[in-house]
């Protein structure tokens, strides 16, 4: 059961339609809605501002990392849709932006708002009549109905049997314990605590996978990594400081001079990107760089996609690239060929090398083919997503429900390995249900009696 | 004859009883109808009060002023606190009564109250003034006028007993079944269903070689049910248990083929949770015994409950099953089990003060509700008899949460979810389990209990003195601190981590390995302040310390329910108006009313979003 009643909580939403687009517009109405964006705002100070303000500033993490410059504007209560405070953060129109200016809403004390609640807020204010009142609750009907389509619809593959068969771990673990709570006297077996912990982990993991397995949540959270690789001397650290704009890896003509893999992150087209640059794979003996290597092989298994950079300027170009295509093809990820140095190859040699699928010719002499990557890249997530635009904010409320409920097994784990009271252990797992319930479907007591009767010969 | 009375209660079982007792204490005129007077307050199956959350609701009827706790008291032969393995907030208070003397001390009570007049009769019709009930007909044509009446029926509406093959009408054995009422009232616009309950068979506790059974003695400290000074148990009777084997099930499979229930005779749904030992042969074929408890009828009496072999099976199939027990090997049998249906009316038809909604001042408790057990009923009749008394006197009705007793769980999910077998409660069904402790009940419910009317001066100042002397002791207690070097020897023994510096002697209490009981061996000064307070206050204490985050968790979640409970929905609301409204919604809402938002969230069949759609619809 979701509670509405708290009706001068802070609410967030993506306003504009999701999927990819120029500018997107993030509401938020709530009493506390000023002071919790002003926590990830970098300009002028909201609470000393007017209502009926625009104002221009960015958006910054915890970190202080800026997530997006943005225009903000102000309404305050009464003054606004909702007659209570409003903050309408215009953003550029990128899932990544939009997710993380959400999430960091959510950080700071918003909550996501459910369907139809901005204008449900307006209705309780006295922004409507009621006659308005039967379509806003056409709307709100409308809404979960397709909301609850959309929850179905965006457990991808078999994850609907997933979620049938989490339902009925959760139903069949707190049945265990409402067992024995219920019916100590009862001439059954009870769950032997180290099982229970077992079959709480075990789900905990399910869950947890789930919650990682949204892709597109998974690049939000964490970006979308891409490894840079190639021969040595290549260009692999030339190309990332490029990018970069920095001179983030030490740069030699010597093959082998980075030894271990770099990390570093940039926001391109508001997707926040890993560039992992990789130690050139080659055989060597200096031990360092064959620890770097292996290092790098592990590294590469975990990327999203790889950028494979290769020296236009090599004899038998053909021949290098076909036997350079089978190393990178068994790691089973997407990749694409990078000719570097085309500044100092003929134009009938880019001609031929053009026709390769996949490939995108690069000199960090002309800025332009370092602009043209990383379009290939933005274009290449905004691809992806559009296939799941549908999701993203349910795909929060998802995966912060499974997160929570996550959080929540861990209490229970804690609180069987700490050996406290069965009720004590009940009352976590049920915290953990009630988490659960808007994805699995609410499990009701009546659910639990139902599998201790079936299972378990009870009654005297 | 008779004058016009405030209540009349038709029944006087559990729940009749209590519903009259706290009429009548109120103050209210109140005549009391049984078919049989020797038969009040009967226990007709086990005779055992509490068990695993009945227990907590004896201790609120008892905290609120009824008598069931106090007359269990006086009358048991042998107390258990169950599930003392578990936390203290899930100890549940258990007695076997003595049978006889149980019914005899609610004759007693109620022969005591000036304000309970008596009348040996079977009821055979409502008298009704358009919707309002004022009176009731008696079989011999007597007309009794009353302000309101409590209908307690339990098994005898339609009351039909099966024994293998034969059926007889009958409130229970050797009692007649009344007729007449369920067929007047779904005249009215009732509607009614057949509900099934079971007994066993009571054996001859001489012929019971009870060397081949196990003993399960009393508890050595015997606790009570009642708040109040009634004694403690200084000598109990013991149980013992023995277990079918497969022979005793081949033998009862012999009977299948009469049995009324397999054969399909019994339309009525019995409860799954005290399955007959037919069902259990069959539904769990692959256990090759089931345990039986041997049960003491009474101080006095050589008669035998077989708690566990509760069987509508032919008579004689019953007694030869019996005989393979081991220890029945000579057993005598006074009566055979039986299964028995009955009228019953969907309680979803009633208010939260168990007023019907179809006819104003008539009540409904007990198995009338769809209910089972003596705890269940009496809390049910108490709540009735409140309320009957509180609307003849043009008084605020008394309404328990969800937050405040399993009396409040059990009524509102009658109420909202309907039943569809026999209810009984358990800890799971309270969402605030940890909150309504058997320990606490009076601090929950006496005050409240005080201002109506019903508790009476002493038990509120009893709580009173106790919330006092709980706060003094929460305030001393913190200051209490111990060193390692007092400490660790102690804590050692314990199989407690040492402490490496001076601590607060509640924190240790945190710990699941430490109670205040095991505490003060190593600690004198806590067994002195232990002392000073007394085991019950120290016992409030410790819960509170050993359960705060719970505690307080809890008190969010209740929080957050009274925002959409204080949230009304008009009298007359009218859900057609709301096309958005899901059509199962909607229609659950138009029968069962409901007075607020919260209410209606809790209705089964009614989604969040038609949850949503009414705020909007009712936002100003």
């Amino acid at each position: 059961m979701i509670l509405y009643t708290q009706k001068n909580d802070t609410i967030v939403a993506l306003s504009t339609p999701v999927g990819v687009s120029a500018i997107a517009v993030i509401r938020l109405s709530g009493e506390d809605c000023i002071e919790i964006v002003q926590r990830i705002w970098q300009g002028k100070n909201l609470q000393q501002q007017a209502g009926n303000m625009a104002l221009f500033g960015k958006i910054i993490n915890q970190k202080k990392e800026i997530i997006d410059e943005v225009v903000l504007t102000l309404f305050k209560a009464p003054k606004s849709f909702t007659k209570q405070n409003v903050i309408e953060i215009s953003c550029h129109g990128s899932a990544y932006v939009v997710q993380e200016i959400l999430t960091l809403c959510l950080q700071n004390g918003a909550r996501l708002a459910e369907a139809g609640e901005f204008t449900q807020r307006a209705y309780l204010n006295g922004q409507f009549d009621l006659a308005q009142a039967e379509a806003i609750a056409d709307l709100i009907h409308a809404d979960s109905k397709a909301s609850h389509q959309l929850a179905i619809s965006q457990m991808r593959g078999g994850f609907s049997n997933k979620i049938k068969e989490l339902r009925e771990d959760l139903i069949k673990l707190a049945a265990l314990l409402e067992l024995e709570l219920d019916f100590s006297e009862e001439d059954v077996e009870f769950a032997h605590r180290g099982e229970l912990l077992t079959q709480v982990t075990d789900l905990q993991a399910v869950i947890i996978k789930m919650a990682n397995s949204f892709q597109l949540g998974n690049v939000m959270k964490n970006g979308f990594s891409v490894a840079i690789m190639g021969k040595p001397n290549a260009g692999k650290s030339t190309l990332l400081n490029t990018i970069l704009e920095e001179d983030r890896a030490i740069v030699s003509n010597i093959a082998g001079t980075t030894r271990d893999t770099i990390e570093e992150s940039k926001i391109i087209n508001g997707i926040k990107f890993r560039f992992i640059d990789t130690a050139g794979l080659r055989e060597t003996e200096d031990t360092i760089e064959k620890i770097g290597i292996e290092r790098t092989r592990k590294k590469i298994k975990e990327t999203q996609f790889i950028l494979y950079l290769f020296d236009t300027e090599t004899m038998n170009i053909e021949e290098v690239l076909a036997e350079e295509i089978n190393e990178i093809q068994p790691y089973q990820i997407p990749y694409c060929l990078i000719g570097n140095k085309i500044d100092l190859i003929t134009e009938t040699q880019l001609a031929t090398l053009k026709q390769l699928e996949n490939f995108i010719g690069l000199s960090v002499r002309q800025p332009q083919t370092i602009k043209d990557l990383e379009d290939f890249l933005a274009n290449y997530i905004e691809h992806i997503s559009s296939n799941e635009s549908q999701i993203i904010v349910n795909n929060t409320r998802h995966q912060q429900c499974l997160l929570e409920a996550a959080n929540a097994l861990q209490v229970v784990q804690n609180a069987i390995k700490d050996r406290l009271a069965t009720e004590m252990i009940a009352s976590d797992l049920r915290q953990a249900i009630y988490h659960l319930g808007s994805i699995v479907g609410e499990v009701t007591n009546n659910d639990l009696l139902d599998f201790i009767f079936s299972k378990f010969c009870i009654g005297k | 004859m008779f004058r016009e009375y405030d209540v009349i209660v038709v029944g006087a079982g559990h729940a009749g009883c209590e519903a009259a007792h706290a009429a009548a204490q109120m103050g209210s005129k109140v005549l009391l109808l049984t078919m049989d007077m020797t038969k009040i307050g009967q226990m007709s199956c086990n005779p055992a009060m509490g068990g695993v959350a009945k227990g907590q609701i004896v201790r609120e009827i008892d905290a609120l002023g009824g008598m069931s706790g106090i007359i269990s008291d006086i009358t048991m032969i042998q107390f258990r606190m169950l599930n003392r393995s578990k936390g203290a907030a899930m100890w549940s208070p258990r007695c076997q009564s003595d049978r006889m003397r149980f019914s005899e001390e609610w004759r007693l009570v109620l022969e005591r109250n000036p304000n309970v007049d008596f009348w040996q009769e079977m009821v055979e019709s409502l008298l009704f003034e358009g919707n309002k009930i004022v009176g009731i007909k008696t079989q011999m044509g007597i007309e009794i006028k009353g302000k309101s009446v409590v209908l307690t029926s339990g098994t005898f509406m339609g009351g039909l007993i099966h024994i293998g093959e034969k059926q007889f009408g009958g409130g229970r054995v050797g009692e007649k079944a009344s007729y007449g009422i369920t067929e007047q009232l779904v005249k009215v616009g009732f509607e009614a269903g057949r509900m099934k309950t079971g007994t066993p068979p009571r054996i001859d506790g001489r012929t019971i070689d009870y060397s081949k059974t196990e003993e399960q003695p009393g508890e050595e400290n015997p606790e009570k049910f009642s708040y109040s000074n009634t004694p403690h148990l200084t000598t109990q009777k013991s149980c013992w248990i023995t277990y079918t084997n497969p022979e005793v099930h081949e033998l009862l499979k012999t009977g299948f083929e009469k049995s009324p229930m397999f054969a399909g005779r019994i339309k009525g749904l019995g409860p799954r949770y005290c399955p007959s030992i037919e069902d259990k042969v069959t539904r769990f074929a692959e256990r090759d015994r089931h345990q039986i408890f041997i049960e003491p009828e009474g101080w006095n009496t050589v008669e035998i409950y077989v708690n566990g072999f509760s069987t509508s099976l032919p008579e004689d199939v019953q007694y030869k099953a019996l005989q393979k027990i081991e220890g029945f090997e000579n057993a005598k049998m006074f009566r055979p089990g039986y299964a028995i249906e009955y009228d019953y009316f969907p309680p979803t038809q009633l208010k939260m003060t168990l007023e019907t909604k179809i006819i104003d001042n008539l009540y409904f408790a007990g198995q009338i509700n769809g209910t089972t057990g003596y705890e269940e009923a009496a809390c049910q009749g108490l709540m009735a008899g409140i309320n009957a008394h509180l609307k003849v006197h043009e008084k605020p009705e008394f309404i328990l949460s969800r937050a405040d007793a399993y009396i409040g769980v059990l009524i509102d999910d009658l109420i909202n979810k309907g039943t569809e077998e026999p209810y009984r409660m358990f800890t799971s069904r309270a969402e605030y389990r940890i909150l309504l402790r058997q320990d606490n009940a009076d601090l929950r419910l006496t005050e409240m209990a005080y201002h109506i009317g019903l508790a009476d001066s002493i038990r509120y100042q009893n709580v009173i003195e106790k919330k006092r002397k709980i706060e003094e002791m929460e305030r001393v207690l913190p200051q209490m601190k111990a060193s390692p070097d007092e400490l660790n020897e102690g804590l050692k023994s314990l199989e407690s981590a040492e402490i490496r510096e001076k601590i607060q002697i509640q924190a240790l209490i945190k710990r699941p390995e430490i109670v205040f009981d095991n505490l003060k061996t190593i600690f004198k000064p806590l067994e002195t302040l232990v002392e000073q307070f007394g085991e019950e206050i120290s016992r409030q204490v410790e819960i509170n310390i050993k359960y705060e985050t719970y505690i307080e968790k809890e008190r969010q979640m209740v929080r957050k329910m009274h925002e959409l409970e204080d949230f009304r929905i008009p009298d007359n609301f009218d859900y057609e108006r709301v096309n958005a409204l899901s059509a199962e919604g909607r229609q659950k809402m138009r029968k069962i009313k409901p007075i607020t938002i919260g209410q209606a969230s809790r209705i089964s069949g009614v989604s969040p979003s038609d949850i949503s759609i009414l705020l909007v619809y009712l936002g100003r």
